[in-house]
């Protein structure tokens, strides 16, 4: 009996010229490989983490007391000045986050459909060696969007702030965790935040090629260290006005 | 022994499979998978019904034609070893196997537990090779090769090109086949010459092949029969990083 073996796939698209003619240079060729979108997602990626830590130090003021908070967040408005315009330096941030968080959420929806659209799976599969984060992924990526829409809410318009006292941070920081569900939200969004980053760190390391058999204990190591540093230093804040020690 | 068997029986690409369970006796535990396979497969022929089709060729682990999915693990049960090297001493009276193909969008299934890999072909074509001219065997000693790059060469010259990774992969994706001829390859003074085209070449087939991308969960790893290490990929990435950013 002879058998359609060639039945779906398409001839081979591959050929030396093909080939040639297909390496075009720079970034256009970088979005369009697997590669080069995580590499996209990588560095977008290593850049909010940088964000973040600076926010959770900024963030550890409160425990300084209402006055240095509140001026803290006036002496970020007044950045840069004289040179810049004020506000400028905020503004220039959020474009940035705003492009970061745009470029990784792209180029992981499309992985993701690549990923998963028409791919059969092993009925009876067992899954082996993964880690139970590194398939956090796509849902914790879901829910930390969700969050940043709500902290926006909660702290930039202040429009579902119990205090919406625009100019004084302190007041409406305490005013959120007063609330129980401002902490469960709150709690909830960091363990995702620290979930992302321990595997977000390490797959990094390993797409912009940093990973080698010598260093992969250290970037582990370091990965651990920097998602449970930026996720228990933001956890502070809530669990002190809990606590009543900042009020 | 007596087996259940669960096996995936498909006639060919254009029609949908389906489970069909078998109930073989008198296996002996020093059978191999494969042979266990062949005894039922004279059954079924005595029998007058369609044999159960599945690739394999050298049985003693080195081809890499084995391709099946055992209890929902790649080449079965044991680490670092192929599917023709399982012997049934590993299991007991009684137990049930369920027995499928490689999974995975850009593996079709050609028959029964045969798959079409030929994407892996696709792979290798676009730059899994070095260009060399041909003539006598140059002297043993007339390149040098450090110890270091030599061992890790080695180490990844050892893929087979089963497609286990692919298979154990959620996204099914030939990050780790890919990563293990680039990496080979590149750390050999014989493939200098063409180390940047050859990593933009095969990324390039492999994204046309229809494989997916890596979420670096480490199943391919843990998977591979030859213990392929997940270090390749990051090897891999450098490497396609390094002449990308070359061609700027």
């Amino acid at each position: 009996m002879a058998l359609d073996t060639r039945g779906k796939r398409p001839d081979s698209t591959t050929s030396p010229k093909r080939a040639a003619r297909k390496r075009t240079a720079g970034p256009v060729a970088l979005w369009r490989s697997t590669i080069g979108k995580k590499v996209i997602m990588a560095t977008t990626g290593l850049f909010m983490i940088g964000f973040l830590a600076a926010h959770m130090v900024g963030n550890i003021k409160v425990f300084s007391g209402a006055e240095a908070f509140n001026s803290y967040s006036q002496w970020l408005r007044t950045l840069g000045e004289p040179i810049l315009p004020p506000s400028a330096f905020l503004w220039i941030m959020r474009i940035a986050l705003v492009v970061a968080v745009v470029a990784h959420i792209v180029s992981a929806v499309q992985l993701t459909r690549r990923n998963t659209q028409g791919q059969p799976k092993v009925r009876a599969k067992k899954r082996l060696g993964g880690t139970y984060v590194a398939f956090t992924m796509r849902s914790g990526g879901v829910i930390l969007t969700l969050f940043v829409i709500w902290h926006i809410l909660d702290f930039t318009t202040l429009t579902v702030n119990a205090n919406a006292l625009p100019g004084h941070p302190y007041e409406n920081l305490v005013a959120t965790f007063s609330s129980w569900y401002g902490n469960v939200i709150y709690l909830v969004a960091l363990a995702a935040v620290g979930f992302h980053l321990w595997h977000g760190i390490w797959a990094a390391a390993q797409t912009l090629g940093v990973g080698t058999t010598r260093r992969n204990r250290a970037i582990r190591g370091f990965a651990t260290l920097a998602a449970v540093g930026i996720a228990g230093g933001f956890a502070l804040v809530p669990l002190a006005v809990m606590m009543g020690v900042v009020s | 022994m007596k087996l259940y068997l669960r096996i995936w029986r498909q006639p060919s690409v254009a029609h949908t499979g389906e489970m069909v369970n078998y109930v073989l006796e008198d296996v002996s535990p020093d059978m191999s998978f494969l042979e266990m396979l062949d005894v039922l497969n004279e059954r079924l022929t005595l029998d007058g019904e369609d044999p159960i089709a599945f690739d394999h060729d050298c049985r003693e682990g080195i081809c890499g034609m084995c391709s099946l999915s055992i209890d929902g693990r790649a080449h079965g049960p044991e680490r670092a070893t192929t599917a023709c090297q399982l012997h049934m001493r590993h299991y007991s009276d009684g137990d049930t196997i369920t027995i499928e193909p490689w999974r995975a969008r850009a593996f079709p299934v050609v028959k029964d537990l045969v798959v079409d890999r030929s994407g892996f072909d696709d792979i290798i074509a676009a730059g899994g090779y070095i260009s060399a001219p041909t003539g006598a065997a140059p002297d043993a000693h007339a390149t040098p090769v450090p110890k270091a790059d030599a061992e890790n060469a080695f180490e990844n010259a050892a893929c087979i090109g089963c497609g286990a990774c692919v298979s154990a992969c959620p996204n099914g994706s030939a990050m780790l086949f890919t990563a293990a001829k680039v990496t080979h390859l590149n750390s050999l003074p014989q493939g200098q010459a063409e180390k940047q085209t050859r990593v933009l070449d095969m990324v390039d087939a492999m994204d046309d092949a229809g494989f997916g991308g890596c979420t670096l969960t480490g199943e391919c790893a843990t998977a591979c029969p030859k213990g392929i290490p997940l270090e390749s990929i990051s090897t891999m990435n450098r490497e396609y990083l390094k002449a990308s950013l070359k061609r700027l």
